[in-house]
């Protein structure tokens, strides 16, 4: 059963929240919810006419050049990953992610092209060459200059700006991907009955219900039972 | 094609300008009347459980921005067209002040986005100067609208517990959720400092009120709109239900310019733009119903000028677009190192907060006049655009697994170990509070600027008051108190005088309501105490505009009760034929 038909049967009462959950699993099997957009080749998120015009406009022309969009596959590479959890952030996706983002939001633009051009031309002093074609060695010599924003020396602080801002969009790339959202463990996004903290968490933590909250809060069986007062 | 205004053939007895909340009532209580309806919404139609605009279980990654907030101001998933600027529609302001006004021109209006807190004023809110001196009171007390609180709740659904606290009435509440973890936590920390940390008041059905909508399946999305009516929001629960009466016709895409009036002065109808041929047409109606938002009516009234009306229609006081309020709102997060590496479970929950904290001091001990609710967030979401940012300025300070602090940033397999761990350790508290309503914070027509419809804009003065900056230095040292009592970081600096403690821009909140205000005295007041003008017998207003002071409540829960009362007191006039 697909998830719009199992909320059809749950919005007409025919099925327990509980049997919804066993059928579908909480693995959409085609991966993609929501069907092709009739405008565009991106699949529905219900998106208004004007907007689908938007994100068509923003599919169009890439911002980084080729050589640009290689040195943010190293980079985002070595922010994350793979690791025996998840694969790395090109696994998932998260150069192209960059890639559309800086035209979405074009305040990362000229810090991501000027920083990548500020990168390149640190290492052409220090190991005459461009960060991609430096050693493995050399990159994390470089890398370890600016990714540590505490201890890094003053004349290396756009180098440090520039990593910040690199590490933040390849986290959120990854983690909004499907690989990092199953590697974080959110198990969420699913029809569920919320019945409060499981009793493990609540016992780990030192806390439990009190009276009136039992007293007060939802039984989780009268969920399907019409409310009235009188 | 010649312009012309184009006359729609039908006679209704009541057109209504808008669909959010007070407009969606009054076709719901006027429709089960048998009175034939208008209903004019100036953006497209509607339904959350249309495959083709649902947004609701959509994952993060169906958006190639992930969720960012580029296209829609709450990000990519929130059910609200429009937002802070709206293509075409500008607004402007005035003497260097700040103003952000959200509009979303859809059906339904802003009861797409909004967060479903529903508290009712209490006794104090409605005769706040009897109390302290400032602003005014209402002309109606709080036991004459309670009854119709009782039947919003009931029509409805909102959930919530009996507290028997002075100033927050309780209702018929549906059972709330039970508190996920860090609301447990917060309540601890609350009971330790004396502030209450109580079940949330939320329009979400945790239980049916009618077999029409389902119950709550725990997504946490109501801000996407509910396939199954779950949740409140004036499209699915008021108009869908106004339309199956055959008494309602929905003119979507219809940008109202002016309300017509005649030769007495009294209103004949409205005269709209349809978008979607650009020409002008008018709908006649016996009464006029304005629920087009606080702002937005009284932008209608103003630019509704005649021989009889010079100064705008029911605006001989000139009030119209004075008293604009918006509630305060400042915010800050924290991070709580006792959830690091936490168990992994569904704790979506329902679409908000299931606790919160009401206002629970005594002004006249304190140096500003009125209070503030506490909204909470956290737990473990589903991430999305934003997810991750920052942390270098917090890995630094949080000692790894094996006991050792690492220096700050860095990359690689620590640092991916790191997101993990801190995920679902976020908390943040948000202050919504209460602004007194001043005749120099307004709005008014610009003389100068036109929309792409030609009809004049609005231009905004506001500014706040040492009431509003000194409230918000409390929230910020409330929530710092918080924050340490729970055992938690809190992040970012703590706001200051210099960005008047995180005091966000007024309209922000969007609960900007006061431009048409009633009151007894025709002088000093657009509307009577039913909403309607006193200069002008058949026309209402029944949106954010009548109220006379914001409280530190959300404003939906009184507009829909204000606009039942309103519509019943239609009806019964229309009986005795005195409009």
């Amino acid at each position: 059963m697909d998830r719009r038909e199992s909320l059809k049967a749950l919005a007409l009462g025919t099925l327990s929240v509980g049997t919804i959950i066993s059928a579908t699993g909480c693995e959409d099997k085609k991966g993609e919810s929501g069907s092709k957009d009739k405008a565009g080749d991106m699949p529905g998120y219900g998106r208004t006419a004007d907007e689908v015009k938007r994100d068509k406009a923003l599919m169009g022309e890439p911002f980084f050049t080729a050589a640009e969009m290689k040195t943010i596959t190293v980079l985002a590479d070595m922010i994350i990953p793979k690791d025996e959890h998840s694969g790395s952030a090109s696994d998932a996706k998260v150069p192209e992610f960059i890639g559309f983002i800086v035209k979405d939001i074009p305040d990362h633009q000229l810090p991501m092209r000027g920083g990548l051009k500020w990168l390149d031309t640190q290492c052409l002093k220090r190991y005459n060459a461009a960060f991609v074609d430096c050693s493995e060695q050399q990159r994390k010599e470089m890398l370890d200059l600016i990714a540590y924003p505490e201890t890094a020396l003053p004349e290396n602080s756009q180098g440090v700006a520039f990593f910040n801002r690199m590490r933040d969009l390849t986290a959120t790339g990854f983690f909004t991907s499907k690989m990092g959202i199953k590697d974080l463990g959110y198990v969420g996004n699913t029809p569920n009955e919320w019945d409060g903290v499981p009793a493990d968490v609540l016992q780990q933590y030192g806390y439990s219900y009190d009276e009136k909250t039992l007293a007060t809060c939802l039984k989780i069986e009268d969920r399907g039972k019409l409310m009235t007062w009188d | 094609m010649a312009f012309e205004i184009k006359k729609q053939g039908k006679a209704y007895d009541v057109c209504i300008v808008g669909s959010g909340a007070g407009g969606g009532m009054a076709a719901k209580i006027l429709s089960e009347a048998g009175l034939k309806v208008a209903l004019l919404e100036a953006g497209p139609k509607y339904d959350p459980a249309d495959p083709e605009q649902a947004t609701q279980l959509k994952w993060s990654y169906d958006s190639p921005r992930r969720g960012a907030s580029s296209t829609r101001p709450f990000g990519d998933f929130d059910a609200a067209y429009g937002g802070w600027q709206i293509d075409g529609e500008p607004y402007t302001k005035k003497n260097g002040t700040q103003f952000d006004w959200f509009r979303s021109r859809m059906l339904g209006g802003r009861t797409n986005h909004w967060g479903r807190i529903s508290l009712r004023f209490g006794p104090r809110d409605f005769k706040h100067k009897s109390y302290d001196g400032l602003g005014d009171d209402w002309p109606i007390s709080y036991e004459e609208v309670a009854p119709f609180y009782d039947r919003v709740d009931k029509m409805i659904g909102v959930f919530g517990t009996k507290e028997n606290l002075p100033n927050e009435p309780d209702g018929f509440f549906l059972p709330p959720p039970k508190p996920r973890m860090h609301e447990l936590m917060i309540k601890k920390a609350g009971d330790k400092l004396n502030i209450p940390v109580i079940p949330s008041r939320l329009s979400i059905l945790t239980r049916s009120v009618n077999k029409d909508r389902s119950p709550c399946f725990y997504c946490s999305q109501c801000n996407r709109g509910c396939t199954v009516y779950g949740d409140f929001s004036s499209s699915s629960v008021l108009v869908k239900p106004a339309m199956k009466s055959g008494h309602v016709d929905l003119y979507d895409n219809a940008m109202v310019r002016e309300v017509l009036t005649d030769d007495t002065g009294k209103a004949t109808g409205v005269a709209y733009i349809d978008k979607t041929d650009l020409q002008e047409y008018s709908v006649n109606a016996r009464v006029v119903v304005l629920a087009a938002s606080a702002c937005e009516s009284a932008r209608l009234l103003l630019n509704s000028k005649s021989a009889k009306h010079p100064n705008g229609l029911a605006n001989s006081s000139g009030v119209v677009g004075k008293y604009l309020h918006d509630s305060t709102g400042s915010s800050r997060g924290g991070f709580l190192p006792m959830l690091m590496d936490r168990k992994r479970y569904n704790e979506d929950g329902v679409g908000g907060m299931h606790v919160y904290i009401p206002w629970w001091l005594d002004n006249k001990k304190l140096d500003f006049a009125r209070g503030y609710h506490i909204e909470l967030g956290g737990g473990m979401h589903m991430p999305t655009y934003g997810y991750g940012f920052g942390i270098h300025t917090l890995n630094g300070r949080i000692p790894g697994k094996d006991g050792k602090t690492k220096p700050a940033g860095g990359y690689g397999a620590s640092l991916k170990d790191d997101y993990r761990r801190f995920y679902g350790a976020y908390i943040g508290f948000a202050g919504r509070g209460e602004c007194i309503a001043r005749e120099d914070n307004y709005c008014e027509i610009d003389p100068n600027v036109v929309d792409k419809f030609g009809i004049p804009v609005l231009r905004f003065n506001y500014t706040w008051s040492e009431h509003e900056i000194k409230q918000a230095k409390h929230m910020q040292d409330t929530f710092e108190e918080l924050i340490h009592a729970m055992g938690g970081i809190p992040l970012g600096t703590k706001a200051g005088p210099e960005t008047n403690y995180g005091l966000e821009n007024p309209g922000r909140i969007i609960h900007e309501v006061g431009t048409t205000r009633m009151g007894d005295d025709p002088k000093t007041s657009v509307l009577n105490k039913y909403n309607q003008a006193h200069e002008v017998k058949n026309l209402f207003v029944v949106d954010g505009g009548a109220f006379v002071s914001q409280a530190d409540k959300n404003p939906t829960w009184t507009i829909l009760a204000l606009s039942m009362r309103a519509s019943e007191y239609i009806i019964d006039q229309l009986k005795k034929q005195n409009i």
